[in-house]
Parts: structure tokens; C-alpha cells; sequence
């Protein structure tokens, strides 16, 4: 099957099937939105940022009416702010922070899991994209701005770093702080901004300096580039901040800035993909290695090789971990970067699996070399709120840029930027 | 002991060099001073070759040598060839290797060998009686500069139940006579994976405890990160960012109990192997009447290796520094310049790649990126991936990468990470380089046999010269090429 639809076409069919998932998965009670569409998943607090950020652009494209999501909206951030904070295990989260997945019900924590500053990072993001919207004269609409602005300003950014340079990557009652960082480039660069805007407990300008200095440029396949694997690491905070045309110090050195490095970051993934090391029957159009599902913890011998295959995990290109999953989310996500190889990857994900069409959400994983329900091997089961997300936000940026906009000219974006020493371009 | 002997009883001779210790700094400033002609004594308590040889570099490398054939064996039809069937290992069989190679390389330094080099060799306890002499074996002797170099021990691990149930180190597993069916490697250092791999090729069932989230914490991310992935392709069960809290018996087997961001398992073993380290061998010498100052991490020592009294040297282990035998063989050869003809080199001016001798190798010379950043020079790394290189595509060793690190704009070499089958030979092109003053440019001129994996090395200079090529001048080629 071809896909005979026009691009616009089909990024509007994959934008508005991405959103459903959040209409889908959310608590009307509580607003709190699954991590998975899977039976019995907790929430993410990351997928809720997500949640957050899709209704305004859901507004725009005629899909919610206003005062239903500014509804939404306004339940969500009510729930947060009612929540109990402190160090005992049945708070939802501490210093302003956010255990990273709750109870869908109760918003109590789950799984042991870990007061998550990352993905706190993702959910007040989305919080301020909300802030930044609705911007009326309606009771509603001056409450969402208010438990916006309240949210963000609660969070203590220095407890987070517990007296060292960086952030910690997590906090948990039985054990403290997790004994790393946030240290090396990933997706925190929207944490750093963030944090160093807050007008309450701001970081300080060297946990920037600090986070940035493992960085690695390196020339792989010919291209140059501040290396990280995983491709969401590329898109996360790209989601909120338009990285075009403005360096921090690290870029201004290198020449370059965080969008084109983006771009680059799918050139490597593609040529990989081309050269195909471990045989898995990747191609030009068929990459994307990232943080997603993937087939289970096993190793078979599938056409004379022994192979190992991973749970959810985070695949990276070209040093691994890569066994043989491809996130369509990578490929899709990457449109405002390298259109023409995200939209050539996508018709042929759908060419392989037209009953994507069907509810045009795709999903976490799939994988031709491990055993599936047919021939065309595994693929993951339901979707990940973090992949709709980032694949809702990325098509709209491509398409109209409508969240950075609004993060450029009403967030605490360009102040934390600034802070971090970006210059140029549109700051 | 008859030049010993002599030597003592005239009491008018001091040694220019007394060396304490006949490890790998010892007996490499023992060997360079007798060189030179000085009047050198080498004090040794126990074993000639010091770990390196009895338990460390020699046995471990001799057990992965074996355990790399199992592995191939089993991977066989990955070549084209067929899995023997019924592969079994015979355990003793690989520990006898492991002794008779052992046996071998020890002539090289067996006390007969070294007195004929005119190295007086005495056997025993020294500890110092005063700023320029020891006291041995009841006998006073005197020097006019003496070296330190005790080594190390391993460091002991305050777990409770450890000590009851009883573990392995480094100094007695290569004593086994069985090999362990389950066995827990307490530390993700070199030694540690080095040992889980290996045990794991040689049919042990092995989980592995690393306390940081990453194996080798001092080397790369990515190169770390190959490695858990090849310790978890030979089966080995990874626990990083875990301790052991708690260990106790049970039955006929032992149950350690483990904690990792606050969520608790078990995990059941036959054997324990802790290699977390050493501690430095500084107690019992009566450093303090040398006037020798030092503390648990060892002797505290200046660039050019003296301790706080200008007489005394020390090198290797005993002062904490990072623990490999070639290394201490650098040191003890720099002593012997200093110390005889009052040198002035420096061990930080040495260029000193290392080794971590797990499959793939990982080997590393010079600075890390982020050493570089910390004092602010910027840096461009040309990383070429193993599958790019033909020979290891043709061995079917192409998991891995070499990285050059360069100081940007200019072809200096700053450092190099190499992770490949051979990576422990690959980074001797860019040590040399580095020693000789070659910049990357250089690098790129050198001819290599094809095929060979060395020319991953010769991509990345490439790349590097790829990079420098001119705008201009690549016009102008393009301009003469049209006419």
C-alpha cells in the first residue's frame, strides 16, 4: 500500500490520531494522563506536560473548543496544586517536583518510582504553554495563568541540586538522592533553562557551565556534532524552545546551534541506518533508534545469528544499545529538522503496517528480526504518551511553530537562555 | 646474598639506589641504576614481579586467553564454521596454563637473573631506621637515595558477613582449583570485569555489582556503555548503581543482599570476588623514621616522584596512583634518572596509554574531553566506528570505535579512546604519535597493509585532514580539474 495522501494531509491525520491519545487516556477526574495506553498503566507526569501542551494547539486546529480545554486544563493544575508535597512516601512529590509515575486515581506514587525532576521539567513545561495560551479575561483562563505561574515558582531548583554543581536525576524516600546528575548532553537543556529563570529558587548559572562540560563534539560519518544516541534526546526540549539561530557558548565555539545539530543527529541515525552494521534491515527509510518498548529481555537465534533483544530501553546510534527496534517516533518527531527524512520514513512505516492508518497513532516499537503476530516481526503493544506527545508537539512546530512561539513571548524560556549565555537569533 | 652479605659488612658502601620492593617499579629502576653502574640492592619480601606477575596482569590475561576460545568455540557458526559439540572446560586444565606461563615469564626476573645484571638482591622484611638507611633482616643498610615501592593490597570492603563468608581477591582467585557455578563480582573496575567476563566464558553463572552507574567510571560514557553490553552478551547479570549491603550464608551457598536506589534483592552465589581497589602497603616500614610522610592513600609524593624526604622516592601502587604495570615501570625508570643523576622528568610529562584487557579491549592515552574542557580547550574528536573498518568487518570484531581527540583548528592530539578487539595494540599508533610530537595530519601521510584494523586509526586521521582542506582550495582543485 502506498500511502496516496499529501504531506499536509497525512501530518494532519498523524497530528489529530496523536491527540486522541491524551482525550483518551486522561482522568477527567484528576487530569492526570496514562504513561501507556496499556491496561492498568500508571500516570506520567511527563505525559501530562504533554497532555497540557496539546490542548491549546487542539484549540487552534478546531479539535476542543476553547472552554473545554481551558476545562481540562484548569482540572489538571488544580490537582497539582491540591497536592501534598514533603519527604513522606505518600506525598505526590518534593520540593515542588513530581514523583515521576502516580496512581491515575489517587495520584499517589507508584512502582518505587522516583521524585523525577526531568520529567517535572516535561510536565510544567506543558503547565506554562497553558499559562501562555490562555491568556483571556475568563475566571478560568486567569486561573489556568495563576496555578501555572504558582507551580513553576514552588519548584525548588536548588534542593534539586543538594549543594553540587548539576541537578540530581532523581530524589526517593528510602534512599535520598540518586548518586548521579544531570551531567553530558540530553534532553535537560529545558530543565537547565527553567531552573535558571526561576524567579524564586533558581539554579545558578555554573549548574549550566557544569552540565555542559562532558560535552563531545565529534565527527561521526562525516558529520560534526555534540553527540547523544537516542533521538529523543535531539527533540525533547526542542518541543518548547526554538533553537534556531541561537548559541550558547558551547555552540558559539563549535559554529553551529542546538536545531542544526538536531538535523545532523538524524543525518548519523540515517547513514547507520544505511550501513546497517548488525543486519538488522534498517534502510534510508527505515530508522530511528531511541528510548522506546521494544521485544523483552531474551536472546534467540533468529536466521542463524544469536541475537538479544531489550525491553523498553534507550536504543542509541551508532555506539548502541541496538537490537534491531525502530521508534517511529524518532523519524516523525525529527520533521522540523530533516522534513523530507521524517516523512519518507513515515510512508514507509505505514507501508509495512497500513492498520496504522487506522487510528493513525503510532506506536512504540517495532521489529522486524524478533518474532511478532506475523511475518513482518514484533511490534509494541498500544501506544506511549511520551511518543504522542513529542510526535503532537514536533508537527505542529513544523507546521505552524505554534509552541515555540508561544514559549518565546510569555514563558521564563528566554530569560533561563539568556541566563545560560545564549545569544542570537531570535533572543 | 653473597654481594649482600659484603656489602652490609664493610658498612663504608652505601647503595646510590636501595629499592624496596620488586614489583614493577622496583626492578625497572633496579635494572636502569645497574645500567649505569650504580651499586643497587633490591629488597624483597615475598615474589619477584610483585601482583603484575603472581596475581595480576599475567594470570588474569593468560585466564582471558582461554576464556576468548570458549567463546569463539561457541560463536563458531557466526564464522562459517560449526559449534563443537559437547564443549566442556576443564577448569584445572586452564589454572595449570595459567602456573606454567606464570612459571615462565617469572625467570625473567628470578633473583639469579637480576644478581647477574649486579643487582644485590636480599630477601626480607626492610623498614627504615633513620633519613638514609634501612634495617634488614636485623642488619643495617645504608644508601644514599632510596625507592619505595611496596605496592598495594586489596582493600578490604565493610559489608557485613563478608568476612564471615568469605571472599576472593585478586591474590588468591587464581588459586581455585574449581571454577565457582555462581559467582558474585563485588566492583566494575577493570579487574572486576576483566574477572566477571572471563569466569562467565568459562561457565560460571556471573552477576556483577557496580556501585556507580557505569562500569570503568574513569573512562568514556559510550565506551562503558559497549562494555555492559558485552558483559550482558556472555550472560553476565548487571547490577549497576547498586551496593552490597549484606552478606550471609545459607545452606552450601551465599546469599548477598543488594540495594539500589532503595529497592532491594538477593542474589545466590557459591563464590564471592570483591575487586574494589587497593589499599597502599605503608604500614611497617617505619616510614616516620625516614621522615617520609604518607597516609592511607598512600605515600605522598611531588612530580618527580620524591617524598617528603628528598632522599626517598616512591613509585607505584604504594602512593595511590592509577594502578597499572607499565606504568610503574614508567616511574621506576624515572627514579633511577632522578634519583642518580639528579633528574629533573617529570611522570606527568610521560605519554602513558592503559588498557582494560575485557572483550573488546578498551584502551585509552592522553586527556579525556572533559579533562580538556575543565581547562578550557576546545576539543574536536574524529570517531571512526569499528563496522567502517574492513579487517573488522573480515573478524567479525566490529563492536567498538576509535576516538582521537584533537585540540580544534589545529591537528594536536589531545588524547584517544580505542574500544576494539585489539584496542591495547591500536593505541600504541596514537601513544607514539603523541610521545614523537606527530599531529594528526601526520598521521593521515602513514601507509598501512590493507586490510588491517589499525586503519581505523588511519580514517580518523583522514577525516582529520578532511577537515582542514580549504574552501579555497578546494575550489581551485575543482577549477583545475574542469579544464
Amino acid at each position: 500500500m502506498t500511502v496516496h495522501i499529501g504531506d499536509e494531509e497525512l501530518l494532519d491525520r498523524l497530528e489529530r490520531g496523536a491527540f486522541g491519545y491524551f482525550i483518551e487516556e486522561m482522568n477527567p477526574r484528576t487530569g492526570l494522563v496514562s504513561d501507556t495506553s496499556r491496561e492498568d498503566s500508571p500516570a506520567s507526569i511527563a505525559t501530562v506536560g504533554f497532555a497540557l501542551a496539546s490542548y491549546p494547539v487542539s484549540v487552534e486546529r478546531g479539535w476542543l473548543a476553547r472552554d473545554d480545554a481551558a476545562a481540562r486544563t484548569l482540572t489538571t493544575l488544580r490537582f497539582f496544586q491540591g497536592s501534598k508535597q514533603g519527604s513522606d512516601p505518600d506525598s505526590m512529590g518534593n520540593g515542588g517536583f513530581y514523583y515521576h509515575f502516580l496512581d491515575l486515581e489517587s495520584g499517589r506514587r507508584v512502582w518505587q518510582c522516583e521524585v523525577s525532576p526531568i520529567d517535572t521539567t516535561l510536565f510544567i513545561a506543558g503547565a506554562l504553554t497553558a499559562g501562555a495560551y490562555f491568556d483571556g479575561d475568563a475566571a478560568a483562563e486567569v486561573e489556568i495563568r495563576r496555578l501555572a505561574r504558582d507551580l513553576y515558582e514552588r519548584i525548588d531548583w536548588e534542593w534539586a541540586r543538594h549543594g553540587k554543581t548539576t541537578v540530581a536525576q532523581g530524589w526517593k524516600p528510602e534512599a535520598g538522592f540518586l548518586h548521579y546528575g544531570w551531567e553530558g548532553y540530553s534532553e535537560a537543556t529545558l530543565l537547565y533553562v527553567l531552573g535558571l529563570a526561576s524567579p524564586t529558587h533558581p539554579l545558578p548559572p555554573a549548574s549550566y557551565a557544569g552540565w555542559t562540560s562532558t560535552y563531545q563534539w565529534e565527527r561521526i560519518y562525516g558529520e560534526d556534532l555534540l553527540y547523544a544516541g537516542p533521538m529523543f534526546i535531539h527533540q525533547f526540549s526542542h518541543a518548547w524552545i526554538d533553537f534556531r539561530r541561537i548559541r550558547d557558548p558551547f555552540m558559539r565555539e563549535k559554529g553551529s546551534d542546538y536545531f542544526e545539530n538536531s538535523g545532523r543527529a538524524v543525518d548519523v541515525q540515517r547513514e547507520y541506518a544505511r550501513r546497517d552494521p548488525n543486519g538488522y534491515g534498517y534502510g534510508p527509510d527505515c530508522w530511528g533508534l531511541s528510548a522506546g518498548a521494544g521485544p523483552g529481555f531474551q536472546t534467540l537465534h533468529v536466521g542463524g545469528r544469536k541475537r538479544r533483544f531489550f525491553e523498553y530501553v534507550a536504543r542509541g546510534v551508532p555506539f548502541g544499545p541496538d537490537d534491531g527496534t525502530i521508534a517511529p517516533a524518532a523519524a516523525l518527531a525529527s520533521l522540523p529538522f530533516r522534513a523530507d527524512a521524517a516523512l519518507s520514513a513515515v510512508r514507509h512505516y505505514i507501508e509495512l503496517y497500513p492498520e496504522w492508518a487506522d487510528t493513525w497513532q503510532l506506536p512504540s516499537g517495532f521489529n522486524r528480526t524478533a518474532p511478532g503476530a506475523d511475518s513482518r516481526g514484533w511490534v509494541s503493544t498500544g501506544t506511549v504518551g511520551l511518543d504522542q506527545g513529542i510526535i503532537l508537539l514536533m508537527i505542529e512546530n513544523y507546521r505552524s511553530g505554534m509552541i515555540w512561539e508561544l514559549m518565546r513571548r510569555a514563558s521564563p524560556i528566554g530569560s533561563g537562555l539568556r541566563r545560560a549565555g545564549f545569544r542570537g537569533g531570535w533572543l | 646474598m653473597t654481594a649482600w652479605a659484603r656489602t652490609a659488612a664493610d658498612g663504608r658502601l652505601p647503595y646510590h639506589l636501595l629499592i624496596i620492593g620488586a614489583g614493577p617499579s622496583g626492578l625497572a629502576a633496579a635494572m636502569a641504576a645497574a645500567r649505569h653502574g650504580a651499586r643497587v640492592a633490591l629488597v624483597e619480601r615475598a615474589l619477584f614481579g610483585g601482583t603484575c606477575l603472581s596475581a595480576g596482569c599475567v594470570p588474569s590475561k593468560t585466564l582471558i586467553r582461554t576464556s576468548r576460545l570458549y567463546r569463539e568455540m561457541r560463536d563458531a557458526e557466526q564464522f562459517g564454521g560449526r559449534t563443537p559439540d559437547g564443549i566442556s572446560v576443564s577448569f584445572p586444565d586452564v589454572m595449570k596454563r595459567v602456573r606454567n606461563i606464570r612459571s615462565r615469564l617469572s625467570l625473567q626476573v628470578s633473583a639469579e637473573r637480576l644478581t647477574t645484571m649486579g643487582i644485590d638482591v636480599i630477601v626480607g622484611e626492610a623498614r627504615f631506621a633513620g633519613p638514609d638507611s634501612v634495617l634488614v633482616n636485623g642488619d643495617v643498610v645504608r644508601f644514599k637515595r632510596a625507592l619505595v615501592a611496596t605496592g598495594a593490597r586489596p582493600r578490604r570492603l565493610p559489608v557485613p558477613g563478608l568476612e564471615e563468608a568469605g571472599y576472593l581477591t585478586y591474590e588468591d582467585v587464581f588459586d581455585l582449583t574449581d571454577c565457582p557455578k555462581r559467582l558474585l563480582v563485588i566492583g566494575g573496575g577493570p579487574v572486576g570485569c576483566e574477572l566477571a567476563q572471563a569466569f562467565a566464558r568459562l561457565g560460571s553463572r556471573v552477576a556483577i555489582v557496580q556501585d556507580e552507574p557505569m562500569f570503568l567510571v574513569n573512562e568514556e560514557r559510550d565506551a562503558a556503555q559497549l562494555l555492559s553490553d558485552a558483559l550482558a552478551r556472555d550472560g553476565i547479570e548487571i547490577h549497576l548503581d547498586t551496593q552490597t549491603t549484606r552478606v550471609h550464608v545459607e545452606g552450601k551457598g551465599t546469599i548477598a543482599e543488594l540495594v539500589n536506589s532503595g529497592n532491594r534483592s538477593t542474589v545466590a552465589v557459591d563464590r564471592i570476588l570483591v575487586g574494589v581497589g587497593t589499599t597502599p602497603n605503608v604500614h611497617g616500614l617505619d616510614l616516620e623514621a625516614a621522615g617520609v610522610a604518607y597516609d592511607d592513600a598512600g605515600i605522598s609524593i611531588d612530580d618527580f616522584l620524591r617524598t617528603s624526604n628528598p632522599r626517598i622516592y616512591a613509585a607505584g601502587d604504594v602512593c595511590g596512583e592509577t594502578k597499572f604495570p607499565h606504568i610503574e615501570s614508567a616511574a621506576g625508570r624515572i627514579v633511577a634518572a632522578n634519583a642518580l643523576f639528579r633528574g629533573r622528568q617529570r611522570l606527568s610529562r610521560e605519554t602513558i596509554p592503559w588498557c582494560t584487557f575485557t572483550d573488546p579491549e578498551i584502551a585509552h592515552v592522553g586527556m579525556y574531553v572533559t579533562e580538556a574542557r575543565r581547562r578550557s580547550i576546545p576539543v574536536m574528536t574524529f570517531t571512526v566506528l569499528m563496522h567502517e573498518v574492513d579487517r573488522a568487518v573480515i573478524d567479525g570484531e566490529e563492536d567498538g570505535f576509535v576516538k582521537v581527540h584533537v585540540r580544534q583548528g589545529t591537528g594536536e592530539i589531545l588524547g584517544a579512546t580505542v574500544v576494539a578487539s585489539h584496542a591495547g595494540d591500536l593505541i600504541n599508533e596514537i601513544s607514539l604519535a603523541m610521545c614523537a610530537g606527530l599531529d594528526l595530519m601526520t598521521l593521515a601521510k602513514v601507509n598501512q597493509p590493507y586490510p588491517t584494523q589499525s586503519q581505523a586509526i588511519r580514517m580518523a586521521a583522514g577525516a582529520y585532514a578532511a577537515s582542514r582542506r580549504h574552501p579555497i582550495r578546494a575550489w581551485l582543485t575543482k577549477k583545475w580539474l574542469s579544464l
